[in-house]
């Protein structure tokens, strides 16, 4: 590949970086060097493939959406289907990988922090095989909206701590995980789960997600004998997204789209687009688009889907925006939740409403470009968990 | 001669050792800032850290997470806090005032901007806890430009290298986090902080003060043996929380707790002089 980024010190142009208090300075460069160490070790690698297959599932089906589409009336499109391996979604790529990582460094503990739940879920499943000590923070309103998920982590005898600091939820849970890390740097290791945090993580958990788009790149020669003309993927941290695009960077004609959650409307301010509508500045390790006010402070996002409601974004996405190598663009809940409906009835196959992003924006874009065009979306995971959700919103009680 | 130097140099000669409160500006209302800054002083404080409230203080345990949820309450801003520093000078032209806090805010309104603004409110020097010198050029440049200090935090687990590398950018003083964890944790080993504190001394001039963890005039006074400055935050503004109710009554309790610790210092023998 001739894409480089980041650079030694992590930042990609003027995004990402190390911005974390003096007491994590030196464990965040022990995980550097085993990082660096362990992705060019054959035996690390060939245990993590292994692990793909064998645990997970992998490789993910691409799924050729003819009735999808008929409907949409444009582009053919596929679905990389992250909704069929273990767990429900693309997070368990990343979390076998850091896990295995852990390991070899000697950690006997991980932590992690979860919004919607279903990275809390993917670390206390590892932490379940490996026979790992495993703490969850999420937020106590996340808690309350996800009562499925923090059951599951708990079955899976991991210990999921209620964070009562700030508003309360993804990003307060990442702020508690890391002031456990700086606590317990010894014996700990944190999973983010996300392509954000201070270098190496949005290196790192982006390069344990490429698989995502290393399979898509075999896998449409099949059907199509050449690569696709566009990728869609949902954007909140912006790991599914990175691991679908990251090893198309040198495909120039292979366009991005990366798809954030707008909420009830960019205009109204209560969405979660960064990219879209935010200002650049520093949160949780990295430089980076943000939801913030004009004096700096982060403010409240909104989105239907919870897995997308995060104020920041990966720096690598904050880097592909002001380069031009990949487009950022939101759609709406209401979008979202009519996609979610679409799949489901005429494909048979329900998307999380993060997922439900992407193909909301497929829909504009396949009649954009026309039927002899190619597009895959990235189904990062399942919706059973969303299910009450939608129920809620549609005024349907159990 | 900066305020900070100046104000060391003198405790030098007294034989003493500095007194530095932290309180976040605003908490619990922005009104009684300024009247808390100056019952600081008359309570025996050398030098004063001013927190700047922001959303998510990852560094701080929930004593100072909470001071920065009461006076986010109130809107406070960074614009704001200067405006407390300006007005404090009006009283006090000697006790220096360093701001502690977060790179976004000042992302937000700029280096250049910022250290114009500070100095002109008659600030010494600032602290970001989650800017390490390996990202501060910029900043450290601004500040330089307008004669502020750049303060840096030390860790426990900081090695020699990165002790060399922050000595080569710090300047007003060292500040060496005691432990591992979070503002207002309470596992200090002394011992330990000894060494550490030693170590850092074999390789500057500056003065190294000590924080994160000490709470009582005991500890304050344990601390006085070696270090150059003792930061008392967390068992301050738990006391700030607890008159929230009452927030006049929060500059006298300020006052004699100062006091308290001052006075635990103070009879600490001083024997060997430090900062060269």
């Amino acid at each position: 590949m001739t894409y480089m980024y980041p650079d030694a010190r992590g930042h990609f142009g003027k995004f990402g970086g190390v911005f974390v208090a003096e007491t994590l300075m030196q464990p965040l460069a022990e995980l550097r060097a085993a990082y660096e160490h362990y992705r060019s070790d054959p035996a690390f690698q060939e245990e993590f493939a292994e692990d793909l297959r064998l645990f997970v599932g992998r490789p993910s089906p691409l799924y050729p959406a003819k009735r999808l589409t008929e409907a949409f009336g444009g582009a053919r499109i596929y679905l990389k289907r992250e909704d069929l391996n273990h767990t429900g979604a693309h997070k368990i790529n990343n979390t076998v990988g850091q896990a295995l990582l852990a390991q070899r460094m000697g950690k006997k503990r991980v932590i992690a922090e979860t919004g919607a739940g279903q990275h809390g879920v993917a670390t206390a499943t590892v932490a379940a095989r490996l026979g790992m000590e495993c703490v969850v923070y999420m937020g106590e309103e996340d808690m309350k909206r996800q009562a499925i998920n923090v059951y599951r982590m708990k079955l899976l005898g991991a210990t999921v701590v209620p964070v009562t600091s700030g508003s309360k939820t993804l990003k307060d849970a990442l702020n508690e995980a890391m002031r456990d890390w700086v606590t317990n740097i010894d014996n700990t290791f944190y999973i983010i789960g996300t392509v954000a945090g201070p270098h190496p993580y949005p290196a790192m958990v982006r390069d344990f997600q490429a698989i995502i788009g290393g399979e898509v790149r075999y896998q449409i020669m099949e059907f199509e004998g050449r690569l696709p003309d566009a990728l869609v993927a949902c954007v909140g941290g912006g790991s599914n997204a990175m691991g679908l695009f990251y090893r198309f960077l040198d495909d120039p004609q292979v366009a991005l789209y990366g798809v954030e959650a707008g909420g009830e409307g960019l205009a109204t301010g209560k969405h979660a687009a960064p990219l879209t509508a935010g200002r650049v500045g520093v949160l949780h390790g990295n430089r980076t688009y943000l939801m913030e006010t004009d004096d700096g402070q982060i403010i409240e996002t909104h989105s239907v889907s919870a897995g997308l409601d995060y104020p920041g974004v990966g720096p690598e996405h904050a880097w592909l925006k002001d380069s031009g190598r990949a487009n950022y663009v939101a759609v709406t809940d209401d979008e979202a939740l009519e996609a979610f409906h679409v799949l489901t009835r005429i494909e048979g196959i329900m998307p999380a409403l993060e997922s439900s992003h992407a193909i909301a924006y497929a829909k504009k874009l396949a009649p954009q470009l026309g039927r002899d065009k190619v597009i895959v979306i990235n189904l990062s995971g399942r919706g059973d968990k969303d299910v009450h959700t939608i129920a809620t919103r549609e005024g349907i009680q159990f | 001669m900066s305020r900070l130097e100046l104000r060391f140099s003198q405790l030098m000669k007294q034989g003493r050792r500095a007194l530095i409160p932290y309180i976040t500006a605003g908490d619990p209302e922005p009104r009684i800032t300024v009247p808390l800054m100056h019952a600081l002083v008359e309570g025996g404080a050398d030098i004063l850290e001013l927190g700047v409230p922001f959303s998510d203080p990852m560094a701080d345990g929930p004593v100072i997470q909470q001071a920065s949820e009461r006076a986010l309450r109130h809107h406070v801003t960074l614009h704001q806090v200067l405006d407390m520093v300006s007005e404090f000078r009006r009283n006090n032209s000697d006790t220096p005032v360093v701001l502690m806090g977060y790179l976004n805010p000042i992302e937000a309104m700029g280096y250049e901007a910022f250290a114009k603004a500070a100095a002109a409110a008659g600030v010494d020097g600032a602290l970001t806890v989650d800017l390490p010198p390996e990202e501060a050029d910029e900043f450290v440049t601004a500040l330089r430009s307008r004669q502020l200090d750049p303060i840096f935090l030390l860790a426990p687990t900081s090695d020699a290298e990165r002790i060399r590398r922050i000595l080569a950018v710090a300047s007003g003083f060292i500040y060496y986090v005691s432990l591992r964890g979070v503002t207002g944790a309470g596992h200090l080993d002394l011992g330990e902080v000894q060494r550490k504190v030693a170590a850092i001394r074999k390789q500057t001039r500056l003065p190294v003060g000590v924080g994160f963890g000490i709470g009582s005039p005991q500890a304050a006074a344990d601390v006085a043996e070696f270090a150059d400055a003792v930061v008392v935050g967390s068992a301050l503004v738990r006391r700030i929380a607890d008159l929230a109710a009452v927030p006049e009554n929060i500059p006298a309790e300020a006052r004699s707790f100062m006091a308290a610790l001052r006075a635990a210092m103070d009879v600490v023998p001083v024997a060997k002089v430090s900062g060269g």
